[in-house]
């Protein structure tokens, strides 16, 4: 009787129905959906890419794919993976999903605007896919001149507009964001009642909303200098090619906190419930969240340690690159501290939380190398650089997206996923996470350079050991694809609160009906406040 | 709860008051602001370095441009920016033929401005100062410098017009709007909005002329 009653209330899914109802929705819920339909897309095409370069490295000689090749497999991973999947990722998904709902607003300030944000992502996401298909583009994401304004031959304009135009995607979500936080809390919502995830978002959306029109117009730049052949980074004219590098990092630079804030909210709520405790310091937390957004529009040069920037202007860029650590430690000390005492349940979220803060943990302690002047110059270029990379952007951002996924599936959809299974997949990524990037630091503090497909032969186990890692990681990632689709259908039905968590988001049934609430919340107590759920029953089903 | 009252323009379902609403699309239309200032603020960037790279060379090639069309410009653009604020005191008011007028008065102040713009351009092709394989600067050496000033002049003057052009668009659409009697008192956020982004890009020109034609004036 209870089924049929949960099978026969309208909520979101079912409200309407048909093609045209998804394509023309101004639902966030259901915009949320159709991001994370779009950037799951890419995260595999970018993964087939990233695959290719891992089977190629097998071997020190270049016997898989030519050096052209190569050059468009790295260039096409990176695209795919930074602009189309991971800038998205959380904000565009969970956020567009959640945001709304945790501050008890019936939608997003601008829910028009919010739906072309998705058709811009696509737009973009489409050229780039052309460029792809086309021919490829071989110049690396980073897209530095002269290369590629007058050397590369290949689809250097496609791709860049496809990035310049989901760029726009981003600025407008961020937008949304700011614009909802300011104006759409309910009742009683004060600015520091709002959950952590809100205020990382909140974060987010600031660099969003500052960084990303300077590589609209780095791009426009690169653009008119490629097709119209004037000059503003050409040296053979007096320009400045590294103009470009400080240009392209003073968004690039923040955008790797646009990937990592979002996630790093998630992880506050997630470890937060599973510990039945409010964040430790949620103040600091908070705050920590603004200071990486400020800090990171301060700290670009460091990409250009060995670039023709001064060496003074390199000592200040250092300098300041130290600070980031400030409130990335804040943050995962107050993680810690939260643990203490607590009464932790290793449900999935929490392993993946908890494998996000060990992982974020060597991403970051590593950032600091790469920061100092001296080590960095040893390391520049090597896969060094990239193994730290990845552990922040795979094993911060995606280990969250995950742990988030998992959190909110059952709101999202009504079904619970298997829990046994996602924890073996939250293992088996763990695993291959480490697998495949931990040899990677050692590779490149031996010396083996990024973007080389052939190798001294001294670095093959290391590479084999690499490879083998990804293989483990890819099954891995088609493990929560696999069970998430056959939960939609075969999953338990979720209640309204399956974590006992306190979020606004709980408060109503899952999935949410089409205005989020029923009833109007109004907020009366702080975020984390677990004595407001004491007395409701936890059942799975 | 707001789930049964009926949408309106004046009140969209997610808001609960008109004030909310009006309040949230002015905030957006800010920030949507601070973005272009962005945007243009990488140009702006770019100038700065390399003036201060070729500052007698800038301040040659910047001699070339025509003063007195660039200050004719400017203040047909701030005459614009006044019947801009003229249409949205009409909004307020309430006086639909009002809007109307103001509007049409922008819509032709900015498109002498767009015209003026081309007549300018063209100039530039006549005389070879076209960033590419054609250009030439007569009496002076080096050459690239002078292309990087001309490139900059048109990137930016360039994407100040497509702005321009975009706000024409924007006009005519609040002109349509106000014909079919869209906007009262009570509602006319986006004549508001619209006035703001117009100021900007006003603004924008504001820099835009001296920086671009007046850089060797003060040594006159």
């Amino acid at each position: 009787m209870i089924t049929a009653a949960v099978q026969e209330r309208e909520h979101y899914l079912n409200a309407s129905y048909g093609i045209k109802s998804w394509l023309l929705t101004k639902d966030h819920k259901r915009i949320g959906l159709l991001y994370l339909a779009t950037i799951t897309l890419f995260f595999f095409l970018g993964g087939a890419f990233a695959t290719l370069i891992r089977v190629e490295l097998l071997t020190p000689q270049g016997d898989l794919v030519s050096s052209e090749t190569y050059n468009k497999l790295f260039t096409m991973h990176g695209v795919a993976m930074v602009f189309f999947f991971l800038l998205p990722s959380i904000p565009a998904t969970l956020g567009n999903f959640f945001l709304p709902m945790m501050i008890g607003a019936r939608d997003l300030a601008f829910p028009r605007i919010n739906l072309l944000s998705w058709y811009l992502l696509v737009i973009g996401g489409l050229f780039s896919l052309f460029a792809m298909l086309a021919g490829g583009v071989d110049t690396g994401w980073t897209f530095y001149t002269p290369y590629s304004t007058t050397y590369s031959n290949t689809w250097v304009i496609a791709t860049a507009l496809g990035i310049f135009i989901a760029g726009f995607s981003s600025i407008l979500t961020g937008l949304n964001f700011i614009v909802t936080i300011h104006r759409m809390r309910a009742p009683g919502m004060t600015w520091f009642r709002m959950p952590l995830f809100v205020w990382s978002n909140y974060a987010t959306s600031l660099i969003q909303v500052l960084g990303t029109p300077v590589l609209a117009v780095t791009i426009v730049l690169v653009f008119c200098e490629r097709v119209f052949h004037i000059g503003i980074f050409d040296p053979a004219l007096g320009g400045d090619p590294v103009l470009f590098q400080h240009l392209f990092w003073f968004y690039s630079h923040p955008a790797v906190y646009i990937m990592v804030l979002p996630g790093m909210g998630v992880i506050s709520e997630v470890v937060s419930v599973y510990s039945r405790k409010p964040v430790f310091g949620y103040g600091f937390v908070a705050f920590s969240s603004v200071a990486i957004a400020v800090l990171g529009f301060l700290v670009w040069g460091h990409h250009l340690f060995v670039s023709t920037q001064s060496v003074y202007a390199g000592m200040v860029f250092s300098f300041l690159s130290y600070f980031v650590a400030i409130p990335s430690a804040i943050k995962v000390f107050n993680w810690t501290a939260t643990l203490y005492k607590g009464s932790i349940s290793f449900d999935t979220p929490m392993l993946y939380a908890f494998g996000f803060i060990g992982l974020f943990t060597i991403g970051g302690l590593t950032g600091l190398f790469v920061a100092s002047l001296g080590i960095d110059v040893h390391v520049t270029d090597t896969y060094f650089v990239i193994a730290h990379f990845h552990y922040i952007m795979v094993g911060g951002t995606i280990m969250a997206y995950l742990a988030g996924l998992h959190y909110w599936w059952p709101k999202m959809t009504g079904r619970m996923y298997p829990e046994g299974w996602a924890k073996l997949s939250a293992l088996v990524i763990f695993l291959g996470f480490n697998l495949t990037f931990f040899p990677q630091f050692i590779l490149g503090y031996l010396g083996m350079p990024r973007r080389y497909h052939v190798y001294p032969p001294e670095f093959q186990v290391l590479h084999v050991l690499s490879t083998a890692g990804a293989s483990v990681l890819a099954v891995g990632y088609l493990m929560p694809m696999i069970y998430f689709i056959w939960s939609v259908r075969y999953g338990k039905v979720a209640t309204a609160n399956p974590w006992g968590a306190t979020g606004l988001e709980w408060k109503t049934p899952s999935p949410p009906p089409l205005h989020n609430f029923d009833e109007a919340p109004v907020v009366t107590h702080e975020a984390y406040d677990y004595s407001t759920v004491m007395g409701e029953v936890i059942e799975v089903g | 709860m707001a789930n049964h009252k009926e949408e309106t323009l004046a009140l969209r379902e997610q808001f609960d008051t008109v004030e909310q609403q009006k309040d949230a699309s002015t905030l957006g239309m800010w920030i949507f602001l601070i973005t272009e200032i962005m945007f243009f603020g990488g140009m702006f960037l770019a100038y700065t370095i390399y003036r201060s790279s070729y500052p007698g060379i800038f301040a040659i090639t910047s001699s070339s441009l025509n003063v007195y069309i660039g200050a004719a410009n400017t203040v047909v653009l701030l005459c614009s920016s006044f019947t801009m604020v003229m249409a949205v005191r009409s909004a307020q008011l309430g006086r639909q033929k009002a809007i109307i007028f103001n509007l049409i008065l922008t819509l032709i102040l900015g498109f002498i401005f767009l015209g003026v713009k081309a007549y300018e351009w063209n100039e530039k092709f006549v005389e070879h100062h076209v960033p590419g394989p054609g250009f030439h600067f007569v009496g002076i050496a080096q050459q690239g410098p002078a292309q990087l000033f001309f490139s900059l002049y048109f990137a930016m003057t360039g994407l100040h017009a497509l702005h321009m052009v975009v706000g024409v668009g924007i006009l005519t659409w609040l002109i349509i709007k106000t014909r079919q009697g869209t906007f009262t008192a009570e509602y006319m956020t986006p004549v508001d909005v619209a006035g703001l982004y117009w100021h900007f890009v006003d603004i924008i020109w504001i820099f835009l002329f001296p920086l671009l034609y007046l850089i060797d004036r003060h040594l006159k």
